[in-house]
């Protein structure tokens, strides 16, 4: 039997690596149970749970999901002519799948028949779906629409809404972008007003909108025309009805399983989500950040996916009298995937890891009484640390993630050579499905200009000085932990220097010195995992030995102080051709 | 709701070794098969019966109860059970059930099938993969007197005590109608088994029968006594707990279910294994015959000389 939770060992020792147990701990402290029966008896037990539900994962990835992969790409969604969308039947049976195994409700909380699992069984839970098909995991990482309702909603919308997410019976779309309001959100145009009796109405136009045919709508809109930023948003939920249709399904490179839509809403009846003008500067940057996190997942699982592939071609294929993965640059090239897969897992786990501690401090916050003044001023101060080191790992992970994963598949077709260009070989999806990942849920760039507020705020430097203190004995681990403490320092001279230097060239160094930065946090993280894994040593010092000449050469790109892209934009770039 | 009927069924399960996963110490130097050394599965034609149940169940309402014999071990096919979503499980087990052939064991589910009374429905797997004779199913049927539809590939419709079932007859399919109760065997192709459902794995994983329970007292009470102070309760204390928390697994003996021993075990089955050959099957050429009535006429001819027919 197949299973794609147990298969994989990296996974396998970081489920044993990660102190699950404190996890457990913090999360179920206080957890709403409701007369749910199937509560765990203490964190040993909630782990053995958590491994029980992975391997559920694992088996419906691996049985249902990826045979169905090939036929679904092949295939899509269908748009009907009357504004509905009908889902690849193997879609809906891999759905039916999903909530038969009651992996819909999988981090809300038991009262609403919820799995009440901490953020990091969902990232593996997520990478694992996305192994076995990137564009399931669109439908199943849709999940963070439910949370949000959870966190923000009232509580007669989560009562009604929320056992139906976790029974699987409905699944939600998240509405943000527009035409004209794309990575730039706070230019979103769609307008909410309300009536005399002050029920609310939705009139206007999104797209690009993944499962936009879905039963339950978050939408972002402007309630308060006379606020033109993004102070002027509030977050609706609506259900699915004739008053909101679908009027195109994308045509995609990639993801084809995931139906993209473009959506009309015509006086459009919504119920509003938790305070107006709340929007966008709480509601949907708190779940952007829990989505950025899934899509870090999404891109482990499809780069995990070709890796694999790759792997097993290169053995396989011969060429020069023998395997071509005795040929070095292929050895290589399969080696350093490999690597770059663990280095984005370490990352995307450890964000998880700190999102986790957020939300239930958070929780826990909440639920103060109002007289103990100490825990409350403890919590919260817990809660800007968590708030600071969330905001800067969380798009390092996107980032850092989605850019390995479309070039491990661009490797992984290269591997293949020309058989890894033919539709034969699913390597050429992989590639499809991988190159989304570094779009949507904020770009690449909008990763950036995030990140780099914690590199040059402090957070960067406090948190490395936390990674710092732990002691290795191990000598090749020690000599490579004075490395990364060198590297910080390189670092953080080079933030000294962009600080001189104005916004323009800050944003234009962006990436350079964001960069630089995760190669010393991953390197502190594998250091970690060598601690306890003679492999994980091999594998943090290859990752740190061929990454500190690229990490000084990003230091040195800052330091040059070139403006070039800006000042001589016109000349460097030529004209805007005629007739494109 | 109008013509809502709620049907009770009984599904056969059969934990076995793992034949896909067989390593060096599969076999014993006498060449009998070590089940020590083999790991073991769920029946992989029983779990498409206990989907054909559940959907039954879906569809109509109902209770799935699912039933096995087999040693304490076994147990874990029961699970399996709840985890999908049975009802129930029961295990028979019986130290004198061991060994039985198709015959005895046929008898003594028949026998549990009997105790467990008010059934519309038994469902098996096609076969198991020990054993490949698909003979239990239709033996049960035979012992219970009750009609029996084999290779079943969907239920079309139940209503008013009738059943209409297409069952697979190789290269096509035919429609049949059954009274119930009814025995069917359930095909793979017939259904994809539904997943564990997470919440009924983290709620069943705890599920006993009661030999398991005694083994683990026993472990503890052996651990308690290096260490006095642990505070232990009475086993039938504990029982009574995992009784009331709908976690204790039936587990039935030859003698609850009523069976004759001279039936069950050793003693019950007739079969003996006389020799165990290893056929290797080769093709040698072909004959083309003529689409004609002589040609027909003539592949029957050769046919009946060589024994395939008649
Ligand atoms: C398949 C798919 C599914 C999607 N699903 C959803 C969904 O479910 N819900 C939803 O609301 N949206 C969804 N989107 C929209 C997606 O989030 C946006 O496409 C994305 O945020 C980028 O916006 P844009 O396409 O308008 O590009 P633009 O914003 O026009 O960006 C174009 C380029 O400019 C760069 N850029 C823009 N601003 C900056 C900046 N400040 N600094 C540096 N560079 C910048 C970008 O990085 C990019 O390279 C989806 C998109 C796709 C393709």
């Amino acid at each position: 039997m197949p299973n794609f939770f147990l298969d994989n060992s990296d996974i396998q020792f970081l489920f044993d690596h990660v102190d699950l147990e404190e996890l457990a701990r913090i999360q179920e402290a206080g957890a709403e149970n409701g007369d749910a029966d199937y509560v765990p008896l203490d964190e040993a037990d909630a782990v053995d749970d958590y491994r029980g539900i992975l391997g559920i994962v694992g088996q419906v990835a691996a049985e249902t999901i990826a045979p169905s992969a090939e036929r679904v790409d092949a295939e899509g969604n269908t748009l009907n002519e009357d504004g509905t969308v009908t889902l690849h039947p193997l879609v809906r049976e891999n759905l039916k799948q999903l909530a038969q195994a009651d992996l819909t409700g999988f981090t809300l909380p038991r009262n609403y028949g919820g799995l009440n699992c901490p953020n990091l069984i969902y990232t593996m839970a997520t990478e694992i779906i996305s192994r076995a098909d990137g564009s399931m995991m669109n439908l199943f990482g849709l999940q963070g629409i439910a949370e949000t309702i959870n966190a923000f909603a009232g509580k007669e919308i989560k009562d009604e809404v929320l056992p139906r997410f976790a029974r699987g019976e409905v699944t939600g779309a998240m509405v943000l972008t527009e035409p004209d309001a794309g990575s730039d959100l706070q230019a979103v145009r769609l307008r909410a007003y309300q009536d005399g009796g002050g029920n609310w109405f939705l009139s206007g136009v999104k797209r690009f909108i993944t499962n936009g045919c879905g039963d339950i709508l978050l939408t972002m809109a402007r309630s308060e025309p006379e606020i033109a930023d993004g102070r002027g948003l509030s977050l609706f939920i609506s259900e699915r009805s004739e008053k909101v249709k679908v009027r195109h399904l994308e045509d995609k490179l990639g993801i084809h399983g995931s139906p993209t839509c473009e959506l009309v809403y015509q006086d459009t009846p919504a119920r509003l989500i938790g305070r107006r003008k709340l929007g966008l500067t709480t509601y949907v940057l708190s779940l952007m950040n829990g989505a950025r996190v899934s899509i870090a997942a999404q891109s482990l699982g499809i780069a995990e996916s070709a890796y694999r592939l790759a792997r097993t071609y290169a053995h396989t294929r011969q060429q020069f009298g023998g395997p071509i993965e005795r040929l070095p640059a292929v050895a290589e090239m399969v080696t350093d995937m490999q690597i770059a897969i663990e280095a984005a897992r370490a990352l995307t786990y450890e964000t998880s890891r700190v999102c986790d501690r957020q939300n239930n401090n958070l929780r826990m916050l909440q639920a103060i009484p109002e007289a103990d003044g100490d825990e409350k001023m403890r919590r919260t101060k817990l809660r800007i640390q968590h708030k600071r080191l969330a905001g800067m790992l969380t798009p390092m992970s996107k980032y850092y993630t989605s850019e390995m994963c479309v070039r491990v598949a661009g490797t992984a077709v290269q591997v293949l050579g020309g058989s890894g260009y033919m539709k034969d070989y699913a390597a050429q999806r992989h590639l499809r499905d991988a190159r989304i990942t570094t779009i949507y849920e904020g770009t690449s760039q909008l990763q950036i200009v995030a990140a780099v507020r914690g590199v040059t705020s402090g957070v960067f430097k406090t948190y490395c000085e936390q990674l710092e203190e732990n002691q290795h004995n191990d000598p090749l681990l020690a000599e490579l932990k004075e490395k990364l403490v060198a590297c910080k320092e390189q670092v953080l001279e080079a933030v000294a220097f962009l600080k001189g230097k104005g916004t323009a060239y800050l944003d234009l160094s962006g990436r350079q010195i964001v960069d630089a930065a995760i190669v010393v946090i991953v390197g502190h993280l594998l250091l970690g995992q060598g601690a306890t894994n003679d492999r994980k040593k091999r594998v943090a010092r290859r990752l740190i030995e061929s990454q500190l000449p690229v990490l000084h050469m990003n230091c040195q790109h800052v330091l040059s102080g070139d403006t070039s892209p800006l000042d001589e934009y016109d000349l460097l770039a030529e004209p805007v051709p005629a007739n494109e | 709701m109008v013509g809502f009927v709620p049907y009770r069924s009984i599904v056969c399960v059969k934990q076995v070794p793992d034949t896909a996963n067989v390593t060096a110490e599969a076999m014993k130097e006498d060449g009998t098969v070590n089940r020590a050394a083999l790991p073991t599965v769920f029946n992989p034609e029983d779990l498409h019966a206990l989907e054909a149940a559940l959907e039954l169940r879906d569809a109509h309402g109902g209770m799935v109860t699912a039933l096995s014999m087999g040693p304490p071990k076994a147990a874990d096919v029961l699970r399996e059970c709840l985890y999908r979503g049975a009802d129930r499980g029961i295990l028979i087990t019986d130290r004198r059930a061991a060994a039985s052939d198709t015959l005895a064991t046929s008898y003594i589910l028949s026998q549990a099938i009997r105790k467990i009374g008010d059934y519309d429905f038994v469902f098996c797997g096609r076969q198991a993969i020990d054993g490949d004779t698909a003979q239990v199913g239709p033996q049960c049927a035979e012992k219970l007197g009750i009609t029996q539809v084999t290779y079943l590939e969907r239920i079309v419709d139940v209503s008013d005590g009738v059943v209409r079932i297409r069952r697979n007859i190789g290269l096509g399919w035919e429609l049949v109608e059954a009274s119930l109760p009814v025995l069917v065997t359930v095909l793979e192709t017939a259904n994809r088994p539904r997943p564990r459902a997470a919440k009924r794995m983290i709620r069943f994983k705890r599920a006993r029968v009661r030999s398991e329970l005694a083994g683990e007292f026993r472990k503890q009470m052996a651990e308690a006594k290096a260490e006095p102070e642990m505070p232990g309760a009475p086993f039938g204390q504990i029982a009574e707990w995992f009784d009331e928390s709908g976690l204790l697994i039936d587990q039935w003996s030859l003698e609850e279910i009523g069976a004759d021993l001279a039936r069950c075990g050793l003693p019950g089955s007739p079969t003996k294994v006389h020799r165990i050959q290893a056929i290797v099957l080769t093709k040698e050429g072909y004959t083309q015959v003529a689409a004609s009535n002589e040609g027909i006429r003539r592949l029957v001819h050769e046919l009946v000389v060589d024994r395939t027919l008649g």
